[in-house]
């Protein structure tokens, strides 16, 4: 039983044994357990007539629901551009010597990101009732508020404002991760504040403010759905003005869904490729975009066998 | 207190000091880091500044570009007032943009080089010549490339600062400050960072930099470099100048006793 009777000789080499791998029983157990269940999942999804998926694909490129994709990205992308721009104000202003100025920003964030963004929605719908004429304090300017308000101008306000509160976190965050000797060394060189911010720290923040506002854009756009309830007509409204119809509400909420899915993924691609822009000079070697990392799955197929296979 | 071993005057003398402190102070909330630093740096001149870390040697050269604001005396770098603007018998604090312009004519080189990570080697040293001077491309691309082959990078122009060892950062620093043409460079630690075989090579930029006639305010702890460099070396201690004068009479024959304690601790 002595384990030293089996120790080798000197001399013996690898190439007279044979590899026995490490066995992981506990794998092929968890791994079936959870196959089974997806199994069992696909197989209800399938034979339940309910799902109707024959909908599903009547749907699914609905002249309306096109037009709610287009309603929905709209609003997305106008939300976000409004939301990160007011954001990085907010962010400078937080970070701000004035005492007003500062307290001010973060008023702001506190008010906009403590209430729900449904309940703002609806303010802003129903702003006419707090101002019906809209004057700026400016003599001569009266605006209608019923006119200007309009359904989707209270979107763009209520998701825009609301992104605004969060988007200056995440820009305050990334610039305050910036080595103090970064903002030293351009006024040293003279650049003024506005140049140091807009060439030196926000360029370099935005490795840290990128992949949450990534984050922040696929969330917005989910977020759209919410001004279904001011009967604004995106993707998700317009999938419920059809099945108010036909009452087939789960085909439609599935065609929702999937779109939903279909234009996430493609912006979490698009995150992929900001992010290595912003990661320049930071690492030795930047990460592949997803388009190289397709590329390098098919070559290394291809290339099995030839010996170029392993090579990265 | 201030011992001075003897007047060093290696430019000619009815010239103005480029640099004049008279009183210099400067506090930290309660604490008082410098305590009244007067100080003349002549055009050309080349003046290590030594001392134990918290004799206030980094915080006075901060100042002189006003990356601190002082709290007393008075500060002229070419007779301008560092941080004031004199009206009358009023001092005026200068605006930023004011600040940032006096600046222009003083480079500074940091300990941790402080390189902009997200631009190359090229760009970080045309960013401040092209933005703050609005000087033309093709010069400072030439002066750029130019000063890279003086430092001994002219390969590196197109590298990222992360690819670079600190040597080669801390040489690509000094020709970023250089590229604004300043009439006065302020090093400050420049090779404390660095790993012990990488000194040498920022060092000799540096003694390159001294033959050229530079005015230079060096932070250091390489008393070689101080004795075969510099013209004048100020021992400062406790946020005061204790000794000062030429290199081998304040570090080969020091005077007072703080000096030489400091001394043998670092030799």
């Amino acid at each position: 039983m002595s384990s030293l009777m089996s120790l080798p000789k000197v001399g013996t080499t690898r190439g007279q044994f044979t590899v026995v791998s490490a066995r992981h029983p506990w794998r092929w157990v968890a791994g079936t357990a959870v196959a089974a269940v997806v199994v069992l999942l696909l197989v209800s999804a399938v034979s339940n007539p309910r799902f109707g998926w024959d909908k599903v694909a009547l749907y699914f490129r609905d002249v309306a629901i096109i037009n709610g994709i287009g309603i929905t990205l709209f609003l997305t992308v106008v939300c976000m551009a409004a939301g990160v721009g007011l954001g990085v104000v907010l962010a400078v202003m937080q970070l701000s010597a004035n005492p007003v100025v500062k307290a001010s920003a973060s008023a702001y964030v506190t008010i906009f990101r403590g209430t729900p963004v449904l309940v703002q929605l609806l303010f802003w719908f129903n702003l006419s009732a707090l101002y019906p004429e809209i004057t700026f304090g400016i003599p001569g300017v009266s605006l209608d508020a019923n006119q200007i308000i309009t359904p989707l101008a209270a979107a763009v306000l209520g998701l825009g404002l609301n992104e605004a509160a969060y988007m200056s976190e995440i820009v305050r965050a990334g610039i305050q991760s910036i080595d103090q000797g970064q903002g030293e060394a351009a006024g040293a060189l003279g650049m003024s504040r506005i140049q140091t911010l807009t060439r030196v720290i926000l360029p370099q923040a935005m490795r840290v403010i990128i992949p949450p506002t990534g984050n922040e854009f696929i969330g917005m756009l989910k977020m759209t759905s919410l001004v279904s309830v001011l009967a604004v007509p995106e993707l998700l409204y317009s999938a419920q003005i059809i099945y108010s119809k036909n009452l087939q509400v789960v085909p439609l909420l599935l065609v929702a869904s999937i779109w939903y899915i279909i234009v996430t993924t493609v912006f979490s691609v698009g995150q992929g490729y900001l992010e290595r822009h912003f990661a320049r000079g930071t690492s030795r070697s930047a990460p592949p975009t997803a388009a190289a990392r397709l590329r390098k799955f098919f070559t290394v197929h291809s290339a099995q066998g030839s010996g170029k296979a392993g090579q990265s | 207190m201030t011992i001075n071993t003897t007047m060093p005057l290696p430019s000619s003398p009815e010239r103005l000091p480029l640099v004049r402190a008279e009183g210099v102070r400067k506090s930290f909330g309660d604490n008082e880091v410098l305590k009244g630093i007067d100080l003349h740096v002549q055009s050309g001149e080349v003046v290590c500044l030594i001392g134990a870390s918290g004799s206030g040697k980094s915080t006075f050269l901060r100042c002189v570009n006003h990356l601190e604001k002082i709290d007393g005396g008075l500060l002229w770098v070419a007779d301008r007032a560092v941080g004031y603007r004199i009206k009358g018998d009023k001092l005026h604090e200068q605006s930023h943009n004011e600040i940032c312009a006096d600046r222009t004519d003083i480079g500074m080189v940091f300990q941790h080089f402080n390189l902009f990570p997200h631009m190359t080697v090229l760009e970080n040293l045309m960013e401040a010549p092209l933005r703050v001077l609005k000087q033309r491309k093709a010069d400072v691309r030439r002066r750029a490339l130019d000063l890279l082959e003086k430092v001994g990078l002219s390969e590196k122009a197109d590298a990222y600062p992360r690819h670079l060892s600190g040597g080669q950062q801390q040489r690509v620093a000094i020709a970023r400050a250089l590229c604004m043409q300043p009439k006065l460079m302020l090093f400050d630690e420049p090779t404390s960072a660095l790993d012990p075989e990488l000194v040498g090579e920022v060092l000799r930029v540096m003694k390159d930099l001294a033959r050229t006639g530079m005015t230079m305010i060096v932070v250091t702890h390489e008393m070689g470099f101080a004795r075969d460099v510099a013209d004048r070396v100020v021992f400062m201690h406790g946020g005061r100048i204790i000794e000062e004068g030429p290199a081998e009479a304040v570090i080969g024959n020091p005077q007072h006793e703080r000096t030489r304690a400091f001394l043998s601790a670092v030799l």
